[in-house]
């Protein structure tokens, strides 16, 4: 084999994957040392979380071959993370996450370089997650995962026949694990259903009634809530609370011992207070192992085509013997984050109300009384009068001077349609183009100016 | 899709050299959602909806409830409500800023809510939430106490509630606390 002497060795396992023919490859599968030196080259990885999965994720990445890997987590290593992110030593605590696991990484797999970001996620430039092939996610909170979806998806652009463009889908690799339960999904953004198409997945949070809390405690975790929700605001009255400050933990601690004690509740610990306050699962090492096989496995698959993905969402159950299964989601064809919405064609003069009119009477809408909002930006509400009187004087401007003078955008509309009498209302999502206005204009104003 | 990959590294680095966009502002879905909710609001004459921050931050607002009926006659409350990205998947957080002597709301603004918390759908939607606290309003419940003394009072003398109700309102104490008026 040609390469180093180092080198058969080192890739001996991945080569069986990369180097031969299959009957179950993808698509466009083309095995060869060249496919091998590519993946090496060109992909870009992207590991969002460096905590329980994330540690598990990149060892696997990297061991899987892949050398430009990047990390990003807002973190600090907490004693606590010790016995499963084992990445991080005693002497790292206090540091950050992911610049300590992109550093242990490098030291032990020779040739991988990881990069690693010390930030939210939301810091970052949105135009910082376009430069990866592949968004890998360790995650722990549905708030995370729905953000970088919507960054992925916002890269995703349809042709004319509302077909995805491919060479705008940016995948996704999603992980995740509470206990002995973990799943790992593929998320193809136009292809297969987004996180947003699918978050009725997730079961609502466990919400104890307030008046129990005050009243009638029953549980530990009642006595915790109480002190924690109301007790700490009749105390410290505007000082928010702080679920990563131990004094403020130690206090709630203390009080719901107090309160145990008065109804006569046993079991109020120092963890479970932690575990009650901020919603801690005990985390298992291997279900984070496995889980995190599974996801650099799937990311390994789209980067090569070396096998058909998963479709497209695997869930992990070994609190009762052991059981995996693979659901095939679908897509919700009128996702506000991954659907291709509706075209619309405009000309550049359409002012926002006669743009308003003009869903009305478009065929696939019939949407009447439409308010308007546009990246954040409410253009034109129909309700509450307040938010009608602050946003009326815009009906009269072109809605292309609105939009600032973007050739096209995605735009959100809210109203009512009125198909067989019925109406109901409705929230879509609408492609705007302008006529006679491309991105090459903007280059020849700059050329000419 | 390795393909792609390395067409897309040449593209980078071209495009490296060139400035990139200006970063736009993300819409979360939760503020999509919300946006019809607010858009769609049917209130009452008794209540009313202001935006601290303007019209373009719907995440954060303040409804003002006027009873027409009841105990609460003639006071006017204050709620605030802060809405998160993964709305609806999770309820508004919502306080009540004006102090009130009532059964179901504490000193600290807490307000028992059934559909707040426990039973908290994501069907439900703002309308749903201001239509439940005016209805606190009409119907104070002492079996669903916050604040237990005045819960204690309304069971056991609605004359004496009615009374302390008016009292606080027209700014006064109701045994060690004191009211703000709020009529």
């Amino acid at each position: 084999m040609a390469g180093t002497a180092a080198s058969p060795s080192r890739s001996r396992d991945l080569d069986k994957l990369l180097l031969r023919p299959g009957n179950l490859v993808g698509p466009t599968f083309e095995p060869g040392t060249e496919l091998r030196d590519d993946l090496q080259e060109y992909a870009r990885i992207l590991v969002v979380g460096a905590g329980g999965l994330g540690c598990e994720l990149l060892k696997d990445l990297a061991l899987s071959g892949f050398k430009n890997l990047e990390v990003i987590d807002m973190d600090r290593i907490e004693v606590s993370n010790l016995n499963r992110q084992f990445l991080f030593r005693v002497e790292d605590v206090g540091k950050p996450k992911a610049e300590v696991a992109a550093k242990r990484v490098m030291e032990r797999v020779s040739g991988v370089n990881i990069v690693p970001h010390f930030c939210r996620i939301e810091d970052k430039e949105i135009e910082f997650y376009n430069d990866f092939n592949i968004i890998v996610l360790g995650l722990d909170s549905i708030e995370a995962r729905s953000y970088i979806n919507s960054v992925a998806c916002s890269f995703l652009e349809y042709d004319s026949d509302d077909k995805p463009r491919e060479e705008t889908i940016k995948p996704m690799v999603d992980g995740g694990t509470e206990g002995f339960k973990g799943h790992a999904r593929v998320i193809v953004p136009g292809v297969t259903p987004c996180f947003e198409c699918t978050i009725w997945l997730f079961p609502p949070q466990v919400k104890f009634p307030l008046c129990t809390l005050a009243e009638t405690p029953r549980t530990a975790a009642h006595c915790i809530e109480y002190a924690h929700l109301i007790k700490w605001d009749e105390v410290h009255s505007g000082k928010a609370f702080d679920p990563d400050d131990p004094e403020h933990m130690k206090w709630v601690f203390s009080e719901a011992v107090k309160r145990a004690e008065l109804f006569g509740i046993p079991g109020v610990t120092y963890s479970l207070t932690q575990g009650v306050v901020k919603n801690i699962i005990p985390a298992i090492a291997s279900t984070n192992a496995i889980i995190s096989a599974a996801c650099a496995l799937e990311t390994l698959k789209i980067a090569s085509g070396c096998s058909k993905t998963l479709s497209n969402y695997l869930t992990y159950n070994g609190v009762e013997g052991l059981h995996i299964k693979v659901t095939e989601f679908v897509k919700d064809k009128d996702c506000l984050v991954c659907g291709p919405g509706v075209l619309i064609e405009l000309d550049t003069s359409v002012t926002l109300e006669k743009f308003i009119n003009l869903l009305e009477e478009h065929p696939n809408l019939q949407l009447s009384k439409a308010s308007v909002t546009y990246r954040g930006k409410n253009l034109y509400m129909q309700a509450p009068p307040v938010l009608e009187e602050m946003t009326r004087s815009n009906l009269s401007l072109p809605l292309y001077d609105l939009m600032d003078k973007v050739a096209k955008d995605v735009i959100h509309v809210t109203g009512t349609t009125g198909k067989n009498d019925k109406k109901t209302s409705c929230l879509r999502k609408l492609r705007v183009v302008f006529k006679g206005v491309d991105g090459v204009t903007d280059m020849d104003m700059a050329g000419g100016a | 899709m390795i393909k792609l990959f390395k067409v897309k590294e040449k593209q980078r680095e071209i495009a490296e050299n060139a400035n990139g966009k200006t970063p736009v502002k993300k819409q979360s879905a939760g503020e999509l959602r919300l946006h019809k909710d607010i858009s769609e609001l049917n209130l009452p004459k008794t209540c009313s909806i202001t935006f601290p921050n303007g019209k373009d931050d719907l995440m954060n607002f303040e409804v003002s409830i006027r009873p027409d009926e009841g105990y609460y006659l003639g006071g006017t409350f204050v709620f605030t409500f802060q809405v998160s990205p993964i709305y609806p998947h999770e309820a508004p957080k919502v306080k009540c800023k004006t102090k009130v002597y009532h059964p179901n709301i504490d000193l600290e603004g807490n307000v028992c809510l059934n559909i707040l918390r426990e039973d908290w759908k994501p069907v439900l939607n703002i309308n749903t939430i201001i239509y439940g606290l005016f209805h606190l309003f009409t119907q104070p419940n002492y079996e669903d106490p916050l604040n237990h003394e005045a819960a204690a009072v309304l069971r056991d003398n609605p004359k004496l509630f009615e009374s302390n109700v008016r009292r606080a309102m027209a700014g006064g104490y109701v045994g060690q606390t004191f009211f703000i008026r709020c009529i």
